[in-house]
């Protein structure tokens, strides 16, 4: 685990990663259009660090995104999820209202916050998925006493 | 009537859970798990439930890992013999019978599969495009007219993730 995989597994890896990380993306952005939204795309994101977490050790994975830097991304998450619920009280209304215009159905941006929110819940299930699969890398090294 | 490529699917279930439960090693009791897993989102894919079944397939291979980790930190399974064994069966036995005569009595009134009793989805169906512009149904429901659900689920993640960090803290953890 700390010196990652094979050089068949980190070539592959190094040439798919970044391709499933555009897939979260496409699938959290067309929450609204097609199957998917942020909870599915949130966690195609964590399983690609997760893939060069696996590949390459957990080094490289530290230094393309920190346990911090994913908790981070998990509340910030949180927190534009539950603003957005409840700007829809600002705008004079109820909590969860739709407040934005809904716009021409079928297009990337329309149908409101509904993206906004899908983008929210991505960045928090996807950091908080990933801060939970470091821990329990580092607790595993912790207990065979090679951890840092 | 459900087709034949839904009960293979169910059996498959069926026999994966039983290999789960009474396999000796940990890990082949987390892959038979995944083997469930998979036919459930292969049997989602079946009932054109393609939301469903993404996230499904998606969160089981992340969960398969996660739990090969948590397997491989290594714990041995213990038997249980003697008459505690003969104890645990009957009363394992008991609450089965118990359970399928309920689940009987209630399943019998549901509607046959296939025909769902439209109600109050159908009010969904029907507006949800003009009320909330998302072209994905499901989205809709998710995020305007049942959002309370999902901040609710938001929650739960959100514990969990902090319970997880608590006790797999590094700071403040005795030396041994």
């Amino acid at each position: 685990m700390k010196n990652g995989m094979t050089l068949i597994v980190r070539v592959i890896a190094r040439f798919v990663s970044p391709m499933i990380m555009v897939f979260g993306i496409y699938i959290i952005l067309h929450g609204h259009l097609s199957p998917g939204g942020g909870f599915p795309g949130g966690v195609i994101i964590a399983s690609a660090f997760v893939l060069i977490t696996l590949s390459f050790g957990k080094e490289i994975a530290y230094q393309k995104l920190k346990e911090s830097t994913a908790s981070a991304m998990e509340s910030v998450g949180a927190l534009i999820f539950l603003i957005l619920a409840t700007l829809g009280i600002v705008f004079g209304g109820w909590f969860f209202l739709n407040f934005l215009p809904k716009g021409e159905p079928l297009r990337l941006i329309s149908a409101g916050f509904i993206p906004l929110c899908n983008i929210g819940i991505g960045l928090k299930v996807g950091g908080g998925i990933f801060a939970v699969f470091l821990t329990l890398i580092l607790f595993r090294l912790l207990e065979k006493g090679e951890g840092d | 009537m459900p087709e034949i490529e839904l009960y293979l699917l169910i059996t498959l279930m069926i026999v994966g859970a039983l290999v789960a439960v009474h396999t000796r090693y940990l890990i082949s009791a987390v892959i038979s798990l995944a083997v469930v897993g998979m036919a459930l989102a292969v049997a989602f894919l079946y009932m054109q439930a393609p939301d469903i079944a993404i996230t499904q397939i998606v969160v089981e291979v992340l969960a398969l890992v996660i739990l090969i980790i948590a397997v491989s930190i290594g714990k041995e399974v213990v038997d249980i013999k003697g008459k505690r064994e003969t104890l645990t069966i009957g009363v394992t036995a008991l609450f089965v019978v118990i359970f399928a005569l309920f689940a009987y009595r209630a399943l019998a009134d549901l509607p046959p599969f296939g025909s769902p009793l439209m109600t109050v989805s159908q009010h969904y169906v029907e507006e949800g495009l003009k009320q909330t512009g998302s072209a994905n149904l499901v989205t809709s429901i998710l995020l305007d007219f049942r959002a309370y659900d999902t901040l609710g689920e938001a929650t739960i993640l959100f514990t969990a993730i902090l319970g997880a960090f608590a006790v797999l803290r590094k700071i403040g953890r005795k030396a041994k």
